[in-house]
């Protein structure tokens, strides 16, 4: 493996709320090398934006607070940061692509004024300088008619266009990590395809490390290197992608595996996970996934299960423990 | 954005003869007669007579309307029965002097409204923010002609550091704008809070803040542009109210402006000058609109682009 570029380290991030604590991040740990790409897979309400939020220090707090751990970024501590110099770091070496692109945008300036601000504020540049540098990005997105569009305002533009608007604002500091937050989730299935093509690219392209956060295996399958599965605020298996498609090993990532439909399927019905999701407020005791595991056992429902690990294989499973 | 500015000016001209319409009707379906006021219980009715046809009184309606509004277009608005001087005149002395209280006033209620409102957002849900609201609440709540008394006893009584009446000097529009702006910095103030706090929850809010800007830029770029839309409208609101000038705080401070200027003219039916100011407090409000609609179109590109222009 490629030497570290970030290292999370037993993240705690909670939500203080009127009706009690939220641990909405658990316990996380995870790492990401230079040029790598990291998927992290879950349901809605897993964790997954949090930790991606608590990496940049943007949890809305109040109510969210990171309450613990360490999140090394070439072995700094960026919990030990001051907000200035965390300013730093947010968009020039950690930047971020959100998942509601119509939304994402500031509507009021044009679309060049808002990538150009990232680069004047980071770069130092001109503001010709950064201008020509917008276009440059914008072409690198793929966006036609880059001198044209950079005067823009969002609204003119497509979803599929304003994501791409998005990538080349968060890349075109050259940061060292870019973390994605279900970038394609909303939007339609062709562009999906391409806007996923596109990070690809980038990617091979700049070299940039890639935090992809989504809830949709295909995208993990495609992109990532590596893949973190996250139920309820806690990672219940992570692996290489090749490992966790060919042999998962928690239930869940397995229910997850058998619930992508598939064409040479005959079954009339698509497989489903039986339950939904536990309540973060009040997790059931031992395995947060036992009351919808069909391995369920005495055990699963009286102690959390620690990592067991095969070639970097991790997985919190009693299954895999000499005490099933 | 030329469509839509001629469009908008289009309707206000058609708003405006309404209004001279509207006027003249009024007023002529009013009871009172100018001239019987004028010459007192005394006189003789061939007088009466002689003069109501020297005023142009006796002729029909409809001419007097179109003689009217010939005037108004060639910028005359006859003559006061009763102070004998051109109406635009008087109109103008007044409105130079309600523009002076109403340009203080305005200042002051959106400096002090718009940093009250930001700072209660940024704060929300801490002391600073409730104390903030309970003092805007206090504001509104409070009659300008009362907070006009008492800022005359604490600040010219008691401490006597600020003339209390006149327009003698610059000091002299202090209290009377403070008096007339303080509900208004209260207003904007909590507009301000509310559009800010809805503002601040969006995602380019969070954007921006993932870009590594500054929180003032946050707040003060990418959020307050946002939030300018229901402040501009009603803060344009009010510059109207202002401009047509404060009755009771005018009074209060013996301030010899336009609010003055139309409880006198109502006074003594003065039917020129009573259409003069009234048009010219319809036609204020409705350009102040047009102002703000148009400002609109500078805040927010997406009404600028509309309707393919």
């Amino acid at each position: 493996m490629a030497d570290t570029l970030l290292e999370v380290k037993n993240l705690k991030t909670y939500f203080y709320t009127d009706e009690g604590v939220v641990p909405s991040v658990d316990d996380v740990s995870f790492s990401i090398g230079y040029g790598e790409t990291l998927g992290i897979v879950g349901e809605s309400g897993c964790g997954k934006s949090v930790t991606s939020l608590s990496i940049m220090d943007l949890v809305p707090s109040p109510p969210g607070k990171i309450v613990d751990g360490e999140i090394l970024l070439k072995g700094r501590d960026l919990r030990k940061l001051s907000e200035a110099e965390m300013r730093k770091i947010r968009g020039n070496e950690v930047a971020m692509v959100f998942q509601e692109p119509m939304t994402s945008l500031n509507p009021v300036f044009t679309i060049g004024s808002q990538i150009i601000e990232a680069l004047m504020l980071h770069k130092h540049l001109s503001k010709k300088e950064a201008r020509d540098k917008a276009i440059e990005m914008l072409k690198l997105v793929k966006i036609p008619m880059p001198e044209k569009r950079v005067k823009e305002y969002p609204h003119q533009l497509s979803g599929g266009m304003r994501q791409r608007v998005m990538i080349a604002m968060a890349l075109c500091c050259d940061p060292q990590l870019l973390i994605c937050d279900e970038p394609t989730t909303a939007l339609d299935v062709t562009i999906q395809a391409q806007v996923l093509d596109l990070i690809g690219e980038l990617k091979k392209k700049l070299n940039t490390s890639i935090m992809m956060i989504t809830h949709n295996l295909g995208v993990i399958s495609e992109i990532a290197d590596n893949a973190m599965v996250m139920y309820a605020g806690k990672v219940i298996e992570y692996g290489s992608v090749r490992q966790l498609f060919k042999n998962p090993l928690h239930p869940y990532t397995n229910g997850l595996m058998n619930a992508i439909p598939r064409i040479e399927s005959d079954k009339e019905e698509l497989y489903m996970i039986k339950g939904t999701v536990p309540s973060l407020r009040n997790r059931p005791k031992g395995c947060l996934f036992h009351p919808r595991c069909e391995y369920a056992k005495e055990i699963c429902r009286a102690c959390m299960p620690i990592f067991v690990e095969r070639d970097g294989h991790k997985v919190r499973c009693w299954k895999y423990t000499d005490r099933w | 954005m030329l469509r839509y500015t001629a469009k908008r000016l289009l309707q206000t001209v058609i708003v405006l003869i309404g209004i001279t319409l509207v006027t003249f009707i009024l007023l002529n379906i009013v009871p009172g007669d100018p001239v019987n006021l004028m010459l007192g219980k005394i006189s003789d009715p061939e007088t009466i007579a002689r003069i109501r046809h020297e005023m142009g009184l006796d002729r029909p309606w409809h001419q007097q309307y179109i003689d009217f509004l010939v005037g108004v277009i060639k910028g005359d608005l006859g003559t006061s029965y009763f102070l004998k001087e051109s109406v635009v005149d008087i109109i103008n002395r007044s409105f130079i002097i309600t523009l002076k209280l109403a340009g203080f006033s305005f200042v002051f209620a959106m400096a002090l409204g718009l940093v009250c409102g930001i700072v209660s957002a940024v704060h929300r849900g801490k002391a600073l923010d409730s104390g903030l609201m309970t003092l805007a609440l206090l504001g509104i709540s409070a009659p300008a002609f009362w907070v006009a008394i008492i800022l005359q006893i604490v600040f010219g009584l008691k401490l006597d550091l600020l003339p209390i009446s006149g327009i003698d000097s610059g000091l002299c529009y202090i209290l009377p704008a403070i008096a007339i702006g303080s509900r208004y910095a209260a207003s904007i103030a909590r507009i301000t809070r509310t559009s800010m706090l809805d503002v601040i929850r969006q995602d380019y809010i969070r954007t921006a803040r993932a870009k590594g800007l500054s929180e003032r830029l946050v707040i003060y770029k990418h959020a307050l542009k946002n939030a300018m839309i229901p402040i501009v409208t009603m803060a344009g609101l009010q510059l109207s109210y202002l401009l047509t000038g404060s009755i009771l705080v005018e009074t209060v401070f013996s301030i010899p402006g336009i609010g003055k200027l139309i409880v006198d003219s109502m006074l003594t039916r003065d039917l020129p000058l009573i259409q003069g100011t009234v048009m010219y407090v319809a036609t204020l409000f409705v350009l102040i609109n047009l102002i703000v609609d148009l400002s609109y179109a500078f805040l927010d590109p997406k009404i600028r682009y509309e309707k393919g222009d």
